[in-house]
């Protein structure tokens, strides 16, 4: 068989150039263990493009000061690009105002942020708090840690065998006593689309608050916050082709409002002394401390680059790229798919007969091939399975049918190591 | 594919699929169980002693080819020994697989446990091949609490 890596042919029916989108990733160029590199752990993290990377090095290079600070010309342009990236965020997910977007260091610190802030001050002992059984650890333990500190109870809405959050179980574990949700938009294990839209709805119907991790679903379709009807909204950078080190929490004003801030120290205050202290206004009372500010620089070259392409045709792409690689796994007599929603994005979680998933990863690295093994930071998704461990193939703009092919190969070549 | 050769040796996959001392050991003296909590990997090592000696160790549980073929041949290596004795192999295996022992040192010593030495090329592999030895050392150390090694 002969493998073209990343033949332009192959990615026919789309109108996105992906030849070019390849391009625009300069990781992408390299070999590993002599073989090209195909990535397929984007869950994971997603590769930067050009763009992305320049805009940081740029701003080190020409922009560097801190920022709300100084009246110098460098602090000023540093604080003007950085508001600019919030404005630019808010359009992104259109939120109501941008002064709705808090910068963060990431999805799990953006619940942290909730459940530390919006949590304590509004769940009770007795109360209770529902998550789903497809939650990352990052959309676990937090609500855990909150219900320890406050005598309250998580609740778990169980999923099916397909690995989807069923509605009429959700419905039942909404009581008088749910004083929060906390549900994935699509779930890094398995790639569920969550309906999180319905899910919303219910809970307003009874007056809950909804939180929505975000993370896996920023760079496969296009958020928008108020369509959804979301209270809270988490994603990362990093899982976007931005940076690490920063992330987005988005609030409802009238929430961001009534909460206590979250951490104190600089730029949260607009006066201090030994008696008294005022806090800031939304968002600046939830960002204490120098940010990161190349990170939301990057985060901005982000946004502008996924906003480029029409989330229309990704999503197309995305998804005839994932039934392509689900077919050709099914192929495959060994291969047990783990997750079988019908309503999927970005990601195929499997088994290979009875081969550890460590040893399929290991194998497939010496084959260039990147790919997550292990339990993908949702134990509990693990033990709903029944398996330790899956192989976790997860999917980006700039992947092609070649890689999968790739992955294909590999699997084969694992197989015939394990005879 | 060579160097995959090298850590996919036969020695490791016919132990993988058939591992030696498999089972509960219901008159065990001492037991304890050790996990990779990154990867799942979780085992049970039993022992039985007679004065210094083990008279017998087997083990149990799930992971993958290279901590189960690791486990397997660590049971065939130190059954009999002294506690002195099995406390060297340890060492040696552990220069073995982190790449501090040369390639012909002690591999009379070692034995069958040379085939782990293609661990060395896989750094992200040293714990799956480390988890039963760490666990057995722990057991011979009279220690209770489980064995991690993250």
């Amino acid at each position: 068989m002969t493998i073209h890596a990343h033949t332009v042919s192959d990615e026919r029916g789309t109108s996105l150039d992906i030849a070019k989108i390849r391009a625009d990733f300069p990781i992408l160029g390299q070999t590993v263990h002599g073989k090209p590199l195909v990535y397929l752990d984007n869950a994971a993290t997603t590769q930067k493009p050009a763009s992305v990377i320049d805009s940081m090095d740029s701003y080190y290079r020409t922009l560097n000061a801190n920022i709300h600070r100084g009246v110098h010309y460098l602090s000023e342009t540093a604080t003007e690009a950085y508001e600019q990236v919030r404005e630019q965020v808010g359009r992104f997910i259109n939120a109501g105002s941008s002064r709705e977007i808090v910068f963060v260091r990431g999805t799990t610190e953006a619940i942290n942020l909730v459940a530390g802030t919006y949590g304590l001050a509004n769940v009770g002992a007795g109360d209770e708090i529902l998550i789903t059984g497809l939650e990352h650890h990052s959309n676990i333990v937090p609500w855990q840690i909150l219900a320890g500190r406050t005598g309250s109870v998580l609740k778990v809405v169980p999923i099916n065998d397909a690995g989807e959050v069923q509605l009429d179980d959700f419905g039942k574990l909404l009581t008088n006593r749910t004083k929060l949700v906390s549900v994935a938009h699509i779930s890094n294990s398995l790639g569920t689309v969550v309906p999180v839209k319905t899910i919303i709805s219910m809970a307003h119907d009874r007056g809950i608050p909804v939180v929505v991790d975000g993370a896996q679903a920023v760079p496969h379709t296009k958020v928008d916050v108020q369509g959804l009807g979301a209270d809270f909204y988490a994603f990362s950078g990093h899982k976007m082709f931005g940076p690490t080190g920063i992330g987005v929490l988005y609030g409802r004003m009238n929430h961001l409002e009534s909460m206590p801030p979250y951490q104190g120290g600089g730029d949260m205050i607009k006066s201090v002394s030994f008696e008294k202290t005022i806090y800031n206004d939304v968002p600046y009372k939830f960002e204490a401390g120098t940010p990161n500010i190349a990170g939301v620089i990057g985060l901005g070259s982000a946004v502008d680059y996924l906003s480029g392409i029409d989330s229309g045709e990704l999503e197309a792409y995305e998804s005839k790229l994932l039934a392509y690689a689900t077919g050709r796994l099914l192929e495959l007599e060994s291969v047990r798919i783990i997750g079988t929603a019908e309503e999927k994005a970005g990601v195929v979680s499997f088994t290979v007969g009875d081969i550890h998933p460590h040893d399929i990863g290991t194998i497939l690295d010496r084959e260039g091939i990147a790919v997550r093994t292990g339990h993908h930071c949702a134990q509990p998704v693990m033990k709903r399975f029944n398996v330790s461990a899956t192989v976790r193939a997860s999917l980006a703009l700039y992947n092609t049918k070649g890689d999968i092919d790739r992955l294909v190969r590999g699997i084969q070549k694992a197989s015939e190591v394990f005879g | 594919m060579s160097d995959l050769r090298t850590l996919y040796q036969e020695v490791i996959l016919d132990h993988n699929k058939n591992p030696r001392g498999f089972r509960v050991m219901e008159d065990a003296d001492k037991f304890l169980e050790g996990y990779n909590p990154l990867c799942g990997d979780h085992y049970t090592i039993y022992m039985k002693m007679n004065g210094d000696v083990i008279e017998d160790i087997s083990f149990t549980g799930a992971g993958c080819a290279i901590s189960k073929a690791s486990a397997s041949l660590m049971c065939a290596a130190i059954k009999k020994k002294t506690r002195d004795e099995a406390s060297k192999l340890f060492r040696q295996f552990h220069d073995l697989v982190t790449g501090k022992l040369g390639s012909l040192e002690h591999l009379d010593e070692l034995g069958r446990l040379a085939a782990l030495g293609g661990v060395s090329e896989f750094p992200a592999r040293v714990k799956c091949a480390s988890l039963a030895w760490h666990t057995m050392k722990a057991v011979l150390e009279e220690k209770t609490k489980a064995v991690s090694t993250e």
